[in-house]
């Protein structure tokens, strides 16, 4: 038994291990921009986000003041300055020579055509012996220390000056109808497909499920066709209404599955004793099926939320019209190197589906298994 | 700020309007066809066999405006020119299938849907089984259940910058690289090298899907009778072989339901390629085809005729989803 119970031990670790590698594996990518987007701009350029917490080390060049601004000090010719300003990172070593540019220990003195150079690790550095005819400063190749810097500058700048602040707005704007329009519209469908025996009914259920499935690419052009003829080609009442279009068929056949296993007795006796199919509907059905309203809801929200598609056709690229998904493309066209923007704005667009999802998880997690595992 | 009060002056006409149709359209109807009087008996015939459709009707126009009535008219286009008003018979179509780009999107369409939906299942499969298995496996599956609720936008910006290339000897910010480097060999600009970098934009969708798939399998793990794996271990079976040949073989179904639901997902797979190639490099599919030639093309009968592929594509799996609803509700 003894035997037993070890394989027992190593398997549980090895699942444990596994699961751990998952877990990594599936986080990682995320933390990594998370990290990025709270560094520092220069210092996400020359290291990787997981060195974030180390000093960062980082080769500049710079040139001393011109040797017409010299001072006198004990009676002697000497150019004095900082590298960089005093406190904000130290020097590990200099050069005066590019083949060599780490030659010199901070504090040393380095001897470049009869001048004496000594760059010290504040960064300041002092030149005597200079010839006064040359008209530029002197070279010198740093070897610049920083120490980790954590800053909200990133998340400032793409809110208020690359136009996120607004494209958020925006977002809301197309998201909060667009949400809240089909599931009021899909309920009476599926209350209807699910309680009300018609002719018909079956088919019409054979057609929802059928149009689950067509491809959205297929409505994109005779849709902006349509709206553009009447008169909300780019405005938001033609985004609505193209969201709960595309909504609608999901929602209908998660309301019809959820109220279709409600107790039919309620729902009889409630008939019975004279209430109308619409009375029935609002103070029977509509209450018990709150939990995949919920559902639905969060799918819809999500979706709207992180669509691309329907708002890159239905609405304008205008600065006032731009949604975030639509923003951060952008952004990735014209700003691909600038980790700093695109890392800030990424979580700026995230945050909230984020949010929805961590705090309603259940829900979500309830409505996916009644609309895939029926 | 004034958009927002106007999205919400939006949400309460459109509540109160549907409120007010759906109240005073029953109200109408009961009206009209009054149950009593006379013709009580035919008036409530009458009204009952009205009402199904009184609750019907938005939905049955929504559904029609926005996704019946563009299959005719995709299939319309696209027997047109780019204007849409002239008829060109095949030309489209003919157009289509000569052209190299029409190709390689076809041809990662099928690496696409060879790929990701086969490994996302697998690998929720696998997620599934091992966190049913530890103490922490809520907390396990939320985290990598999450990347659904990330943008396939946020998640390109993600995985970009996992890919990034800084160039050649110097420091390597994206992780992959970083790797690379590390362990000897050299950084590449890893998405402009065909045709692996198809299989790195795949990643990014497998990573978001596989969290979908855990939860979904995972529901029907715990679903299976305990007696079947009680019996199992019983006869001496190890983990191993309860997971494989008791567990899994029971839940063919759901793994079916799984992959087909993330195949339709890959068809119509856009964000990601736009995202990060714009289907240069040769990464180009059918999705992204189609919004080219419908926003820098502007040629409505050559996108809609990419659209109709995408449908044609889409067509088996919409028979079968609805043969097995039918057989469902007949039950």
């Amino acid at each position: 038994m003894s035997q037993v119970a070890g394989q027992g031990r190593s398997f549980r670790l090895a699942v444990n291990l596994s699961a751990l590698a998952l877990v990594a594996l599936w986080t990682i990518p995320t933390a990594g921009l998370l990290v990025t987007s709270f560094r520092d701009k220069d210092q996400i350029s020359v290291s990787g986000w997981w060195t974030a917490l180390s000093a960062s080390e980082e080769n500049i060049i710079v040139r001393t003041a011109p040797p017409s601004s010299t001072t006198f000090e004990d009676g002697e010719r000497v150019l004095v300055g900082q590298v960089f300003e005093a406190g904000a990172a130290t020097i590990s070593a200099f050069g005066v020579n590019s083949r060599r540019p780490t030659e010199f220990a901070p504090g040393e003195t380095a001897v470049r055509g009869g001048a004496l150079i000594r760059v010290d690790a504040d960064g300041s550095y002092r030149v005597s012996g200079v010839d006064p005819g040359l008209d530029r400063g002197t070279r010198l190749f740093i070897t610049k220390r920083s120490p980790p810097r954590f800053t909200l500058e990133n998340y400032d700048r793409v809110v208020f000056s690359e136009g996120l602040g607004r494209s958020f707005l925006n977002t809301f704007t197309v998201t909060i109808p667009a949400t809240i329009i089909p599931i009021l519209i899909a309920a009476f469908a599926a209350y209807a497909l699910a309680w009300i025996e018609f002719p018909g009914r079956t088919l019409l259920l054979a057609a929802v499920v059928g149009l689950l499935v067509v491809p959205l690419q297929l409505a994109l052009i005779p849709l902006l066709q349509l709206h553009n003829s009447v008169g909300i080609g780019k405005a938001y009442l033609g985004i609505w209404l193209a969201h709960t279009g595309f909504g609608l068929p999901l929602a209908i056949y998660l309301l019809r599955n959820f109220m279709s296993a409600l107790p039919r007795d309620i729902i009889e006796s409630a008939r019975l004793d004279g209430c109308t199919e619409f009375h029935v509907f609002r103070s029977i059905v509509l209450p018990l099926s709150y939990p995949a309203l919920a559902s639905f809801a969060i799918f819809q929200f999500l979706w709207v939320w992180n669509d691309l598609l329907v708002a890159t056709v239905f609405l304008g690229n205008t600065e006032e019209q731009l949604v975030m998904t639509g923003r951060l493309r952008e952004l990735l066209g014209s700003r691909g190197g600038d980790w700093e923007i695109l890392a800030a704005s990424a979580f700026v667009s995230i945050a909230v589906p984020l949010l929805v999802f961590f705090a309603l998880q259940r829900h979500l997690v309830r409505g996916l298994l009644a609309g895939a595992v029926k | 700020m004034q958009q927002v009060f106007s999205a919400l002056a939006t949400i309460g006409v459109g509540v109160f309007a549907c409120v007010a149709y759906f109240w005073g359209s029953n109200a109408l109807l009961d009206a009209l066809l009054p149950a009593r009087g006379a013709r009580s008996g035919r008036n409530i015939n009458l009204a009952n066999s009205l009402r199904p459709w009184l609750f019907l009707f938005p939905a049955l126009l929504a559904l029609g405006l926005y996704l019946v009535y563009p299959v005719f008219n995709s299939i319309w286009l696209s027997f047109h020119d780019q204007t849409g008003e002239n008829f060109v018979g095949f030309a489209n179509f003919a157009w289509l299938f000569a052209d190299s780009k029409f190709h390689e999107s076809i041809l990662n369409n099928a690496l696409w849907l060879l790929v990701v939906p086969a490994a996302s299942t697998l690998l929720g499969l696998l997620a599934a089984g091992i966190t049913d298995r530890i103490s922490w496996g809520n907390i396990a599956k939320s985290l990598i259940f999450m990347p659904m609720a990330i943008s396939f936008v946020g998640a390109a910006v993600i995985w970009k910058f996992i890919y990034d290339f800084s160039g050649y000897d110097i420091e390597e910010i994206g992780l992959l690289n970083a790797l690379v480097v590390f362990f000897g060999g050299d950084a590449q600009a890893w998405i402009t090298i065909a045709p692996w970098n198809s299989l790195f934009l795949m990643a990014v969708l497998i990573w978001i899907q596989t969290g979908f798939a855990m939860v979904i399998i995972s529901a029907a793990l715990r679903g299976i009778p305990e007696e079947t794996i009680e019996a199992a271990v019983l006869d001496g079976a190890s983990p191993m072989q309860v997971f494989w040949k008791i567990q899994v073989p029971q839940i063919w179904t759901t793994l079916a339901v799984v992959w087909t639901t993330i195949t339709i997902l890959v068809l119509k797979v856009f964000d990601i390629v736009l995202a990060m190639t714009n289907g240069q490099w040769g990464s180009q599919v059918l999705a992204n085809l189609m919004f080219d030639w419908m926003f820098r093309g502007n040629d409505s009968g050559r996108a809609s005729s990419v659209a109709l592929v995408i449908m044609l594509l889409v067509i088996p799996i919409m028979v079968v989803n609805i043969r097995n609803t039918r057989r469902e509700s007949s039950r």
